[in-house]
C-alpha cells in the first residue's frame, strides 16, 4: 500500500489511474459458458468510457440516479461507475425485489435509467412503469426472451455500449471534462436499508466516504492488488459493494462473479479467494453442510474428524493467534492440517484465504471457532450502510468470540445513558435521500450517528453489541431481556433454522423455532421417519424432542450467566412453514422481523403463553408464482425444562 | 373463459420471433398394427416450421406409438412420411432412427433415458455424436483436428448448458439429480444435436407445478430462439392448450381431432373422447 492515490477523490478518478498502472492485471472476472473470462483493469475502463459516452447520449446528466438491478457482474459494476463518471448517483436494487418493493426507490430517487439483468427484471419494471413516470431507459444485459419487446423505453446494453463507442470517438474530451468535474464530496452510491422498521431509507454515501473507509481497512489488512475476491452476496447490499467495488478501486485487487447463486460453491473452490467476506447465515450453512457430510462419512474418516477438530477446539485458536502452546499441541495440530483441516478448507474453497470478515448479524461462538479452529482467519467487524461498514474490525491476534473489535481509525464511540451506540467517521452518510427528518433523527448536529444498537466497550476497547436498543426489553420481573442473544444461542444447533423469541412484558419467555429442513430432513431419513415436506416434518413428535433437547440445552447455558438466568425459555412451537422475506417476516437481508411476526402469528403467542398444549393455525400461503391458498393446521406446544441458576445454587 | 383465452393467444403469437412458416413434415395415411392390435389407423396431419404442435388423446390412444414412427423407432405398415429439406421433400416408408437423427430430429423420452452414471456434461455431450467428424484415433490422441472440434462442440454445449440454467449441476452424476432436472437434462440433450424438428415425449409427466411452469418456459423460449419445430405429447390439458400452436388429437389410433386449441376445445368428438359419452 505504498501506492499514493491522493487526489484520487471520486471511483472514476481512480478506475482511470489502475488502468494506467496496472492495465494488463485482472480486474474482474466472470464465469460464463464454464469458462472464466478476465477483464483487465484497461479493458474494464474501456467498457466504462463507452458506457458512460453512451448513457450521456441518453440524457443521463450531472445527478441523475441509475437504478442497477442486477446480479454481481461486470456490466453491473462497469455501469456503477459509468453513471459515477458522469456525476450521477448509481441505486443498486435488490434483485430479488418484487416489483412493488422497486416502486418505491425508483419513485423516491427519480430514477431515470435503469439496469435490468434480464427478462425477468425488465418485466418487474415495466410492471411499475406506470408509477414512475420518471424512469425513462431501461437496459438489459441479457438479450434472451426480449427480442420482440416494443416498449420504448427498453434497449440493449450492447446497444448503448455501441452508441457510446461512436460518440467517444467523436469527442473523447467530454468524458475526461465530466469526470474531472466530480469531487470527493458528490453523492457516490444510494444505498435503500432493508427496512426492518418502517419504509425504506435511500442512504446516500460519498466518494470520500466509501474510498476512505475502504482505504484504511485495506491499509489495516495489508490487501493488494493480487488479492481476489469473490463477489456472491447481492450489490444492493453495502457490504458487497464495499468489497466487490470501493475497495478493488482503493487497492487495484481482482473480483470474481459466479456464474449463478446455484454455483458459489464450486466457483469460490476454483477461484479460491484471498480475501472472503460472508454474513454468519452463510457460514453457518456451510459448517451445517460439512456436519451432515461427516456423519455420512465412514467410520474411519468420522473418527478421524471428531478426534481432530477436538485438538482443533483446543488449541486452534491459540496457534492462529500466535499464542503459546506446547510443542505437542502444535505437532499434533500439524498433523491434523494434514489430514482433516487442509482438506475441509479446500472444500470450503479456503484454502487461500487470508482475511475473512462476518458481519451483519452476531455470530454463535462455536460457529466462529469452528473456522478459526481450523486455521481460516475469520473476524468481525461492526459496521452498518450508515458508516460506509467499517466501525470496528478486529485486529489479528486479538479475536475475541462475542466482541467485534475495537474502533478502526478514525472513528470515535460514544455511548448514551441507555447504552445506544454512537459513531462519528469519516465515513458517515451523507443524508437519508429526500427525508431530511429522518437524517437529522438519525445524525445530530455534532455528527454523531445514533446507530439504534445497545453495546459497551469492554475493558481491552472492544465494543460488544447486545441486541438493539429498542429490542433489549425486561421480563416483568425486572430481568433483562435479549431476545436476538437468545434466538442467537438457538440458531447455533445445526436443526434450528430460525428462532424468534418474546418475553419483554411478560413473565417468561417464549419462542418460535423454525426447523432447518436440510439437517432435519436428513436426521429423519436417518431414523427412517417418513415426512410429505416442512410442515409434515415439523409437527412430529421426534422433530418436537429434538428440538426441546435444542432449547434445555440454551437453557442450561442461560442459567450459567447470571444478568439473563431468568430469561431462560419456557415453552416453544414449531412454526408450520419456513419464515420468509417474501411474506415479510424477515427482511431481504434475512433478520426477523420479531415486531411484525408477532402480530401477525399473535394467536399462536397467546396460546404460548395461555398454556394451551396445541393451537389451530390457519394461514394464507403466498406462492411463488403469486398464487394464494389457505392452510390449516393444528400446532403442537412443549415446555422445556428451566434450571436454577447457577447464582442461586452456589448461594443454597 | 372463452375470450381471454383467445387473448393469450393472440398475445402468444404476436410476440414470437418466428413466423410459422409452411408445412416441414407430413404425415399421409399412416397405420401401424402389432400383430392384430391396431395402434394407428390412417392418420395424416402436417407440421409447420417454426410451430409447436402437440398430439393429445386418451391413454392409448397411440400418442407414443406416432412419436416413434416419426423417429423411426416403429416402421408403420402403410402410409408415408415426408420430410422437406430446403425446398426437396423426402419421402420415407420405413425411415430408420439414424436416418432421422441424419435428418434434424431429434427426441426425449416420456421415461427418461440418460446415462445415469455419467455427469450431466457427458450426457449432454453425447447429443453431439452425430456432429462429430474425427476419427476414434484422432480422438484418442488427441490431435490438433479433434482438440479443436472437441472445443467446439464443448462451447455448444455450455451454450445449451448455460440456456436451460444447469450449470451448478453440470459436473454431477445424472442420476443424483431430482425427476424434473433429469427431465431437462433430457431436453438438453437433444438441443445440442441442434435439432431441427425435437419430439418431446411427455415433458411435463411427473412434475410439480413449478418445474411444469419452467418446462413450458422452456420449451417456448427453445422454439423463440432457436426457431425449433417443436411436436409434443402431452397429457396436461393445461399446457397443451397454452403452449401449442396447433393440436392432432387421438383416440383409439384414429385422428379425431385437428386445429387451434380453441377449435379443439369446441371439437364435439374431441370432448367426447375425453369425457365419455353415453352409449
Amino acid at each position: 500500500m505504498s501506492e499514493d492515490l491522493s487526489g484520487l477523490d471520486t471511483f472514476p478518478k481512480l478506475l482511470l489511474h489502475h488502468a494506467r498502472v496496472r492495465g494488463g492485471r485482472p480486474a474482474i472476472r466472470e464465469k460464463d459458458l464454464g469458462i472464466w473470462q478476465t477483464w483487465t483493469w484497461k479493458e474494464f475502463a474501456d467498457e466504462v468510457r463507452a458506457l458512460a459516452c453512451g448513457l450521456a447520449e441518453h440524457g443521463f446528466k450531472r445527478g441523475d440516479h441509475m437504478a442497477l438491478v442486477c446480479d454481481n457482474r461486470p456490466r453491473a459494476y462497469a455501469a456503477m461507475c459509468a453513471a459515477q463518471c458522469l456525476g450521477g448517483v448509481p441505486v443498486p436494487l435488490y434483485q430479488d425485489a418484487i416489483a412493488a418493493e422497486m416502486a418505491f426507490p425508483i419513485q423516491n430517487a427519480a430514477i431515470t435509467h435503469a439496469l435490468a439483468e434480464d427478462q425477468e427484471q425488465v418485466d418487474k419494471l415495466l410492471e411499475i412503469l406506470p408509477q414512475c413516470p420518471s424512469l425513462k431507459h431501461i437496459y438489459y444485459d441479457d438479450p434472451r426472451g426480449l427480442r420482440n419487446y416494443t416498449q420504448p423505453q427498453i434497449a440493449a446494453y450492447d446497444r448503448l455500449l455501441e452508441l457510446g463507442r461512436e460518440s467517444h470517438r467523436r469527442d473523447a474530451a467530454f468524458l475526461e471534462t465530466e469526470i474531472a468535474k466530480g469531487s470527493g464530496e458528490d453523492a457516490a452510491a444510494m444505498f435503500f436499508t432493508s427496512g426492518t422498521t418502517g419504509v425504506p431509507k435511500g442512504v446516500v454515501l460519498t466518494h470520500h466516504a466509501l474510498i476512505d473507509r475502504a482505504a484504511v481497512a485495506a491499509q489495516m489488512e495489508g490487501l493488494n492488488e493480487r488479492d481476489v475476491v469473490l463477489a456472491y452476496l447481492p450489490p444492493a447490499w453495502i457490504g458487497q459493494n464495499i468489497f466487490s467495488y470501493a475497495q478493488p478501486f482503493a487497492t487495484g485487487y481482482c473480483i470474481c462473479c459466479p456464474e449463478s447463486a446455484e454455483t458459489v460453491m464450486t466457483d469460490m473452490r476454483e477461484i479460491g479467494p484471498t480475501y472472503y467476506f460472508a454474513p454468519p447465515r452463510v457460514l453457518e450453512a456451510l459448517l451445517t453442510q460439512v456436519s451432515i457430510r461427516m456423519e455420512d462419512a465412514g467410520a474411519l474418516k468420522r473418527w478421524l474428524y471428531h478426534t481432530f477438530m477436538g485438538v482443533a477446539r483446543r488449541v486452534g485458536g491459540a496457534i492462529l493467534d500466535g499464542r503459546p502452546t506446547t510443542l505437542g499441541d502444535r505437532l499434533l495440530y500439524r498433523v491434523g492440517d494434514l489430514v482433516v483441516y487442509g482438506p475441509l478448507r479446500n472444500v470450503l474453497g479456503m484454502s487461500r484465504v487470508r482475511v475473512a470478515y462476518t458481519a451483519g448479524e452476531a455470530i454463535g461462538p462455536d460457529l466462529f471457532k469452528f473456522y478459526r479452529s481450523i486455521g481460516i482467519n475469520l473476524k468481525q467487524l461492526y459496521g452498518s450502510t450508515e458508516t460506509s461498514v467499517f466501525v470496528c474490525i478486529q485486529p489479528n491476534g486479538q479475536v475475541k468470540p462475542d466482541t467485534v473489535g475495537p474502533a478502526v481509525k478514525g472513528v470515535e464511540l460514544r455511548f448514551t445513558p441507555e447504552r445506544e451506540l454512537l459513531i462519528r467517521s469519516p465515513g458517515l452518510f451523507k443524508e437519508y435521500y429526500k427525508n431530511p427528518q429522518a437524517t437529522s433523527e438519525a445524525k445530530d448536529p455534532q455528527g454523531w450517528f445514533h446507530t439504534g444498537d445497545a453495546g459497551y466497550v469492554d475493558a481491552d476497547g472492544h465494543l460488544k453489541i447486545i441486541d438493539r436498543v429498542k429490542d433489549v426489553g425486561k421480563l416483568a420481573d425486572g430481568t433483562l431481556f435479549a431476545p436476538k442473544y437468545l434466538e442467537n444461542k438457538l440458531k447455533f444447533f445445526p436443526y434450528v433454522k430460525e428462532a424468534v423469541a418474546f418475553g419483554h412484558g411478560r413473565d417468561r419467555v417464549c419462542a418460535f423455532i423454525n426447523i432447518d429442513m436440510e439437517a432435519v430432513g436428513n436426521w429423519a431419513e436417518k431414523r427412517n421417519l417418513a415426512y410429505s415436506g416442512y410442515t409434515d416434518l415439523a409437527s412430529q413428535d421426534a422433530v418436537y424432542d429434538l428440538v426441546r433437547e435444542c432449547v434445555e440445552k440454551v437453557n442450561a447455558d442461560l442459567a450459567e450467566e447470571p444478568e439473563i438466568a431468568n430469561s431462560q425459555i419456557h415453552r416453544f412451537l414449531i412454526l408450520h412453514k419456513e419464515l420468509d422475506a417474501d411474506d415479510e417476516e424477515l427482511t431481504r437481508t434475512r433478520k426477523v422481523r420479531r415486531g411484525f411476526i408477532g402480530q401477525k402469528y399473535q394467536t399462536l403467542v397467546d396460546a404460548l403463553y395461555g398454556g394451551r398444549s396445541s393451537v389451530h393455525v390457519e394461514a394464507k400461503v403466498r406462492y411463488e408464482d403469486g398464487r394464494t391458498g389457505t392452510f390449516s393446521a393444528d400446532l403442537k406446544i412443549r415446555d422445556a425444562k428451566t434450571f436454577a441458576p447457577a447464582a442461586a445454587r452456589k448461594a443454597a | 373463459m372463452r375470450e381471454s383465452d383467445m387473448t393469450t393467444e393472440r398475445l402468444h403469437h404476436a410476440t414470437r420471433a418466428q413466423r410459422i412458416g409452411e408445412p416441414v413434415l407430413s404425415v399421409e395415411g399412416v397405420s401401424l398394427a402389432f400383430g392384430g392390435v391396431k395402434a394407428l389407423t390412417e392418420v395424416s396431419f402436417d407440421v409447420r416450421e417454426h410451430e409447436i404442435r402437440a398430439i393429445i388423446g386418451p391413454n392409448g390412444a397411440g400418442k407414443s406409438s406416432m412419436l416413434n414412427v416419426l423417429n423411426g423407432v416403429y416402421h408403420p405398415q402403410e402410409g408415408t412420411i415426408r420430410l422437406r429439406d430446403g425446398t426437396d421433400w423426402r419421402e420415407f416408408h420405413d425411415m430408420d432412427s439414424h436416418e432421422a437423427a441424419a435428418m434434424g430430429i431429434a427426441r426425449t423420452f416420456q421415461n427418461i433415458a440418460l446415462f445415469k452414471g455419467m455427469t450431466v456434461l457427458d450426457n449432454v455431450m453425447t447429443g453431439r455424436n452425430l456432429k462429430m467428424r474425427c476419427s476414434f484415433l484422432e480422438q484418442a490422441l488427441w490431435l490438433g483436428r479433434a482438440r479443436r472440434e472437441e472445443l467446439a462442440h464443448r462451447r455448444a454445449v455450455e451454450e445449451v448448458i448455460d440456456f436451460l440454467e444447469i450449470q451448478h449441476v453440470r459436473k454431477t452424476p445424472v442420476g443424483r439429480l431430482p425427476y424434473g432436472l433429469q427431465k431437462r437434462v433430457e431436453l438438453a440433450r437433444a438441443l445440442a444435436a441442434e435439432p431441427r424438428l425435437l419430439l418431446l415425449d411427455e415433458p411435463m409427466a411427473g412434475m410439480n407445478l413449478e418445474e411444469k411452469q419452467d418446462m413450458c418456459r422452456f420449451i417456448l423460449d427453445v422454439n423463440d430462439h432457436y426457431g425449433t419445430t417443436i411436436v409434443l405429447i402431452e397429457h396436461d390439458m393445461g399446457v397443451v392448450m397454452d403452449i401449442s400452436d396447433r393440436v392432432v388429437v387421438l383416440d383409439y389410433g384414429r385422428k379425431i381431432g385437428d386445429g387451434t386449441p380453441g377449435e379443439v376445445r369446441a371439437n364435439q368428438a374431441v370432448i367426447d373422447a375425453y369425457l365419455g359419452v353415453a352409449h
